[in-house]
């Protein structure tokens, strides 16, 4: 997918997705020397945040994993990031049926918590996924990604009675998703 | 940095050599075609496939693996050629996936020769082709570029190549199949098959070795079979038994399997033969499959746990989170609603245009109509969810054994006086005023982790519909002794003492069923110095096993030493109790739960005004109930206020009475 992308999210047979997963996948930093738990280690954090009408109601991230409701659910922080071949190492689900009806857009954010741009970290990747049948339906590798500590990744938002997706692929700065508010605003 | 394209999106290339690399997660044969100005592929001479590999410029891996490496040079290709697609297929024959729609999107990546990705891309929306046309690069102005194409075909390579213009198409695409059938049984282990032919074939073919593997990388990602043992792992081949490949069996009569022998092959079972383990948890009962467009019908004991008791108090559980999140959603899109229809009133008020004629009463009526639609869709949400919670809770409520039932279920007249240790005991109903009138159990875990305070006072109650005290403290008394008679009843015979300090007497009438059928360790402790010798008693045995506990002597207490769980009901508190015994209850209540002592007190906390704040502590450190419907307890994610009831035996019932009797048997038999 590319920036501004957008994807129904109405499935071939006309039935609309019920679960999407945000994946966010890095490498963890190499061990150095003797004292290997001295490594700076990278942390990245995925968060999702519910807007109604342009108002954020609820945040799932790694203090808050699951939305008053139960349909946003972190898996849980990953602080130092996994062997980096392709696993997510933090996920987001959202059970689309049951979000809230006032709830109209879902946004997605990564931010690097320990400050490392996305330069200097290996093999990071976001996406989502139709939970339902493991399909992807968007990719973004961070690393190389440049400068930034954060990026407003995509938004799932409701159209008629069913769920678009949107990419949007902001880059931003900040180390957790209040930091990135002034930058996710404009994106709904 | 790395364009990651989408379908039909195109890229300009700056390196003519490169490497195109490929994961697909299963199997794929990569294959690339050639194509002349026209865009068609001439002859089978433009393909390079599996068979034959290496093509000028352009080399492909001879195998079926899940990640490929094509290597490319531009400048090496000929001039005719204007065009090089890169193909992906799944082998057929071989009983892998049968349409790209079952695996994973595949991700194809240019790459330079340092691996830096120019582009990448993933084939993504593939459902039942099982051929793609991934990528092309092509000339345009003497440059190259590549395209991110897509286009899948369900009937397979052989249609693909016809459409590239390829006449002997269907020839060539079962030729390039076959080529990569044989290298999959040479480099990966292959599914069960059972024809004669195969099993010889793979076993000439793994004797060969691995050096006959194409692309040092064909094999990545694939299932680890490969190498010189590969054929060895199949677990169809009599060859196969046992014997390192390229030693294949002189007699194959000798290596003829019976029937019943073991495989060689496949996951290696590493119980012993003949050793049972603890017996498997019989399978949890599954929701029958749900007609379309209906929710699935709930079933009584559908979570996760080792037994029927633990999954029915996981399932109570869930249906807990389940009904506050689906309130804590209601809750917000009103909350959210109301909101919103404010803020819009505030907007037409300010408005000097909205004082005149129609326009502000218009705006007004579509503020409200607005947040109508938007509370109608909530409710609508909401009551989905209760019918759902309410079905179930339907076919849970029966199902439930004693420990989690209440009084009026029939379980509790067929009452037998259990043998293990109970998992969890009811000790009311919760609900949410939006809920009714569905009743949640309210299961706590067993043994207490906390006292219990049945608050006898009228603190929570505002309305003032309980004018009489004495009938509150009556009330408050007779759910302690409900309480107390299910905790007895729940445990084993010999596994929980009850004993009760009333030290004015004033709890005797409701205390008669407990006392009259004998159940009790003694009669109720009365006056100052009953209270002291209980509390004394108890306080000694808390000290006693806490030291046996840390010094790990815990088989060294004295002979007799009643290793049953205590409980300790208190009435009346702070009445008959000095300052060393208002210092040992707390000390029960901070130090008794982790070794077996339990307190429930039955208190109106304003009797203890003179202590002021030096028994917050202990308050807090208890659950408090109430004898009336109140709505003073939160749940553990959102944090409602919901109404709890306690569990009391319906009126006139004599339930309580016989199963009293039961227990006193019991423990007089023990």
């Amino acid at each position: 997918m590319t920036k501004g992308q957008a994807i129904s999210l109405q499935k071939h047979d006309g039935g609309s997705l019920t679960a999407v997963r945000m994946g966010l996948g890095w490498q963890a930093a190499p061990r150095r020397g003797l004292f290997g738990s001295r490594t700076r280690e990278i942390d990245l954090d995925a968060s999702a945040v519910l807007f109604a009408d342009k108002q954020p109601v609820d945040v799932v991230f790694f203090r808050h994993l699951v939305s008053d409701d139960g349909s946003v659910r972190h898996t849980g922080d990953n602080l130092v990031g996994g062997v980096g071949q392709g696993g997510d190492d933090e996920a987001i689900l959202v059970d689309l049926a049951r979000v809230p009806v006032h709830i109209d857009q879902i946004i997605f954010t990564v931010n690097s918590f320990t400050g490392q741009t996305f330069q200097e970290v290996q093999n990071a990747f976001c996406r989502l996924v139709d939970e339902t049948n493991g399909q992807e339906l968007a990719r973004y590798t961070l690393a190389g990604g440049g400068a930034y500590t954060a990026q407003i990744m995509a938004k799932v938002h409701r159209v008629g009675g069913g769920w678009n997706m949107t990419a949007l692929g902001a880059p931003a700065n900040g180390r957790t998703f209040q930091d990135l508010m002034p930058a996710i605003l404009p994106a709904l | 940095m790395t364009a990651e394209l989408v379908r039909g999106q195109n890229h300009p290339l700056s390196q003519v050599r490169l490497e195109i690399r490929v994961s697909a997660g299963r199997p794929v044969m990569a294959v690339a075609t050639l194509g002349d100005e026209s865009g068609k592929v001439p002859g089978v001479e433009w393909v390079a496939h599996p068979g034959v590999p290496t093509l000028p410029g352009l080399e492909v891996s001879r195998q079926a693996a899940a990640d490929h490496r094509l290597a490319v040079d531009l400048d090496a290709v000929s001039a005719a050629v204007h065009r090089v697609s890169v193909l992906l297929a799944l082998p057929t024959g071989v009983g892998g996936p049968a349409s790209f729609g079952s695996v994973a999107a595949p991700f194809v990546a240019v790459t330079g020769l340092d691996g830096a990705e120019v582009a990448t891309y993933t084939i993504t929306g593939l459902d039942a082709e099982s051929a793609v046309v991934a990528l092309e690069l092509y000339r345009r102005q003497g440059a190259w570029k590549v395209r991110a194409v897509g286009q899948g075909y369900a009937g397979g390579l052989a249609e693909l190549l016809t459409d590239q213009g390829l006449t002997q198409a269907q020839r060539l695409a079962a030729g390039i199949n076959d080529a990569v059938v044989q290298g999959l049984a040479r480099s990966v282990q292959a599914p069960p098959r059972t024809a004669e032919g195969d099993r010889s074939r793979q076993a000439a073919a793994s004797a060969l070795g691995p050096d006959q593997s194409g692309s040092p990388y064909g094999t990545q990602g694939t299932q680890g079979g490969a190498g010189p043992y590969g054929a060895a792992q199949n677990p169809q081949g009599p060859s196969a038994t046992g014997y390192p490949a390229g030693a294949a069996p002189a007699d194959p009569d000798a290596t003829q399997p019976t029937p019943t022998a073991p495989t060689a092959g496949g996951p290696i079972d590493y119980s012993h033969p003949r050793r049972q383990t603890a017996a498997p948890p019989p399978p949890p009962p599954t929701a029958p499959p749900a007609r379309p467009g209906e929710p699935a019908r709930p079933v009584a004991g559908d979570a996760t746990g080792w037994s029927m008791e633990e999954r029915l108090y996981n399932q109570v559980w869930g249906m807990f989170e389940d009904l506050a999140r689906s309130t804590a959603a209601y809750r917000s899109a009103v909350d959210f609603a109301d909101t919103r229809m404010e803020k819009e009133l505030d907007q037409v008020l300010s408005d000097p245009r909205s004082r005149m004629g129609g326009q502000g009463d218009a705006a007004r009526e579509a503020a409200q109509a607005k947040h109508i639609q938007l509370v109608d869709q909530a409710r609508e949400a909401l009551d989905r969810d209760l019918v759902q919670l309410g079905a179930e809770a339907d076919v849970v409520e029966p199902a439930l054994p004693a420990a989690y039932a209440r009084w009026d279920n029939p379980v509790w007249h067929a009452y037998r006086v259990p043998m293990e240790m109970p998992m969890a005991v009811r000790l009311g109903d919760l609900h949410l005023p939006e809920s009714d009138p569905l009743r949640i159990p309210m299961l706590v875990r067993l043994p207490l982790e906390r006292g219990l305070w049945i608050d006898s006072g009228r603190s929570g109650l505002s309305d003032g519909s309980f004018a009489d005290s004495h009938e509150l403290r009556r009330l408050a008394m007779e759910s302690a002794v409900a309480h107390t008679a299910r905790l007895l009843a729940v445990h084993p015979a010999d596994e929980f003492t009850v004993h009760v300090v009333d030290p004015a007497g004033s709890g005797a009438r409701e205390l008669a069923p407990l006392v009259h059928s004998g159940v009790l360790a003694a009669p109720p402790a009365v006056g100052a110095a009953g209270v002291a010798a209980v509390l004394g008693r108890l306080t000694e045995r808390v000290d006693l096993v806490q030291m046996a506990v840390r010094g790990g002597m815990a088989d060294s207490l004295p002979p007799g030493f009643d290793t049953a769980q205590q409980l300790l009901v208190v009435n009346d508190f702070p009445h008959g109790f000095d300052d060393r015994a208002v210092t040992q209850l707390r000390y029960l209540a901070d130090e008794g739960p982790g070794v077996g002592v339990h307190l429930m007190m039955v208190a109106d906390r304003e009797d203890a005004d003179s202590y002021g704040p030096l028994l917050d502590p202990l308050w807090r450190a208890l659950l408090r109930l109430t004898p009336v419907a109140e709505d003073h307890l939160a749940d553990p994610w959102v944090g409602h206020a919901w109404t709890y009831e306690p569990s009391l035996v319906p009126a006139g019932s004599q339930v309580l009475q016989q199963v009293l009797a039961q227990v006193a048997a019991a423990r007089a038999k023990y």
